[in-house]
């Protein structure tokens, strides 16, 4: 019935490879998650290996479905545990995330970890003010009193640049423009002094000027703290923007990864290589990426082979065998294509 | 906030006005002349016209129905037909037995209710939610005078430990809370009383909850690192408008009184009124029974309005 994921590379075979970070503050290694119903099974992540440094910025890049906010939710344990399958390793700063009790859990989010998501008008509480929200995960996590916890709800809608903060303090979301409903957001991600943030599209739901304004603000705060960041998003230039490294996902799976520069200036595989050239031939970003003909596969029942290969230009009978296992250039990249011999690496280097 | 307060009662008052149309009509909605039931059967043609004259209905209906609106607020609803007592005094007394009823029932139905249905609402396809659900459903298919009578038989006449029917040994008039000789033949009417809004309380709760459960910001919640029990307390408070509509429609159906309820325990609360003035056409006690319980029902819904709107601040804009 369902293809088995293809086993992914265990992390001793990588050791001394662009994942082989002794002081990484996040590793994931072999991450998969399905959703299991009575009917069916989705494979949303299929093998996900990538880890991120203090301070680096890691931009994940793909398409709707790709399985780029699953990965973010297993990071904090957010998805539905009745349903959810994961497997794999998580280890954020040392803690091993998917075998914390529910009462480290509870520490770990908020306190060392943050998520900002996409959609700040449904993702605050419309029935509190935004005061309140930002204050009570300030008493969540570092106690102390009501009046010092607002008093520092104030000084972070001051840190993001909202105007007139104090009289904001008492706003319901619904009373915020939707640049300053995400800067909210990003306040609360960001009050308990977190060391890596999770940023799920965090400027989708935002006009174009806006976009660019809350953007500027996330890399200004991120580079002042100094916070680990994973970066979801389905535009290019945001990722160029922001990223130290990119990792672009396919069906559930990371295809290609590496320095920014680098993959976009010569990308290895040819869903990323799809992805900048219509970026380069279309001007409308936001198109970018349905502009490779076809469509992703079905996740309840993925085949054996490369998942790219019944959209690929370059395929060949190889391609249906298996799914590729990842290749590795010296400078820290990473692809996953049967056409990637070292041949072809070295000729990118 | 308080201009919002102002707003709604404002609307209220155009309420108020048509509700007290429909009453004043009623009158001459009821089949038949009005008159006919204070008239002899042999009435001379000048009779009839003296009385109609002598009760104004020989006015226009406009000058009519201000006039009757003037007694009305000076709380002269006329005399019951039936008993010739004032109306005012029968529905106030028959309202306040209602009122003891539901005054006990109304807790004890939301307080189960609203328990039930939060707890499976924050369960969804688990086992309680399947018990409450399951529950729910038999309480609301479940016809209560039915249920009346099957309590009274197996509390009144197979146990024998309460009172099968009526108010307190001595009648209505002598009834004191107070005596547990008097207050146990409350027992059994509230109990059956309260069956009828639990399961639709705990329905309309337990959904409220489950679709607050599924939205965006309960996953900020979480990622926010609160406790199961915090995001909870988010969720109930996210929930509550619906569930306070809800509460605030079967509030006025309970002070309504089941005429049904109340005719199977003899209890002389406003729906045992209102079945007895059908029956006996007593218009007056009609129109003053109905205008009392729509105004019950308009100050129900505003002060719903204005806890929902207390709750929910996006209510207010609209
Ligand atoms: N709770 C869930 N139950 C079942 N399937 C799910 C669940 N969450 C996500 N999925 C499925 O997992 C797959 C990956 O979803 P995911 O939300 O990670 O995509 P994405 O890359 O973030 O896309 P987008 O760019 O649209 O946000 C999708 O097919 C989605 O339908
Ligand atoms: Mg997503």
């Amino acid at each position: 019935m369902n293809a088995e994921p293809i086993p992914a590379i265990s992390a001793q075979q990588i050791a001394g490879t662009a994942f082989g970070h002794d002081e990484a503050l996040v590793e994931v290694r072999d991450l998969t998650v399905r959703f299991v119903t009575r009917e069916t099974t989705v494979h949303a992540v299929n093998g996900v290996n990538f880890s991120v440094r203090p301070g680096e910025v890691l931009c994940i890049l793909g398409e709707s479905g790709s399985g780029k906010s699953v990965t973010l939710r297993a990071m904090m344990r957010l998805l539905p545990p009745r349903r959810t399958r994961i497997e794999g390793s998580i280890a954020i700063d040392g803690q091993d995330v998917l075998a914390l009790d529910k009462r480290a859990l509870g520490e770990l989010r908020g306190g060392l970890v943050s998520m900002i998501f996409q959609e700040p008008m449904t993702a605050l509480d419309p029935v509190y003010t935004i005061g309140t929200q930002i204050a009570e995960t300030v008493l969540r996590h570092k106690g102390g009193s009501r009046a010092a916890a607002r008093a520092r709800a104030l000084e972070l809608l001051e840190l993001v640049k909202i105007p007139e903060a104090a009289r904001r303090l008492d706003n319901y979301p619904h009373e915020l423009s939707g640049g300053l409903r995400q800067r909210a957001m990003i306040a609360m991600a960001l009050s308990c002094g977190p060391r890596l943030l999770l940023a799920d599209e965090p400027t989708t739901a935002l006009d174009a000027t806006v976009q660019i304004q809350v953007l500027i603000l996330l890399r200004r705060l991120q580079r002042e703290l100094g916070m680990g960041t994973i970066f979801v998003t389905h535009d290019l230039g945001v990722a160029a923007e922001i990223a130290d490294r990119i990792a672009v996902m396919y069906a559930g799976r990371i295809v290609e990864e590496g320095p920014v520069a680098d993959v976009l200036r010569a990308p290895l595989h040819p869903y990323t290589q799809g992805l900048l050239a219509s970026t380069v031939h279309g001007q409308s970003r936001e198109r970018d990426i349905e502009a490779i003909p076809g469509s992703p596969p079905d996740l309840r029942r993925l085949a054996a082979g490369c998942a790219f290969a019944p959209r690929c230009g370059l395929v060949q009978s190889e391609c249906h065998a298996a799914m590729p296992e990842p290749r590795y250039t010296a400078a820290g990249r990473m692809a996953r294509c049967v056409r990637i011999t070292q041949a072809a690496l070295a000729a990118a280097e | 906030m308080l201009a919002y307060i102002m707003r709604r009662m404002l609307l209220a008052i155009p309420i108020a006005f048509g509700v007290s149309v429909v009453c004043f009509s009623l009158v001459y909605l009821a089949p038949g002349d009005p008159l006919s039931v204070i008239l002899p059967a042999d009435a001379t043609q000048e009779m009839v016209a003296q009385i109609r004259h002598a009760y104004g209905f020989d006015r226009p209906l406009p000058v009519q129905y201000l006039f009757w609106l003037g007694h009305v607020l000076t709380g002269d609803f006329g005399m019951s037909i039936a008993t010739r007592r004032p109306v005012i005094l029968e529905v106030t007394g028959a309202l306040s037995n209602t009122f003891m009823l539901t005054s006990f029932a109304v807790p004890l139905a939301f307080g189960l209710g609203y328990a039930m249905g939060a707890l499976a609402g924050c369960f969804p396809g688990r086992a309680v939610d399947r018990l409450v659900t399951g529950a729910a459903v038999v309480g609301v298919s479940l016809p209560n005078y039915w249920l009346g009578i099957v309590l009274v038989i197996i509390f009144a006449v197979e146990f024998m430990a309460l009172p099968a029917t009526g108010m307190g040994p001595k009648g209505s008039a002598q009834f004191s809370l107070l005596r547990w000789s008097d207050a146990q033949y409350m027992i059994l009417p509230v109990v059956t009383l309260a069956l009828i809004p639990v399961g639709i309380i705990a329905r309309t709760t337990r959904a409220a909850v489950a679709e607050v459960l599924n939205l965006d910001f309960v996953t900020t919640l979480r990622a926010k690192g609160l406790s199961e029990i915090a995001v909870i307390r988010h969720v109930l408070k996210n929930s509550a408008p619906q569930v306070l509509a809800v509460m605030g429609l079967q509030f006025g159906y309970l002070m309504g009184g089941s005429i049904l309820i109340e005719t199977v325990f003899t209890w002389p609360g406003s729906g045992f009124m209102l079945s007895k003035a059908i029956i006996n056409r007593d218009i007056p006690v009609l129109q003053g029974t109905i205008l009392f319980l729509s105004m019950i029902f308009v100050a129900t819904n505003l002060v719903v309005d204005l806890l929902q709107s207390m709750i929910d601040p996006r209510i207010r804009r609209s």
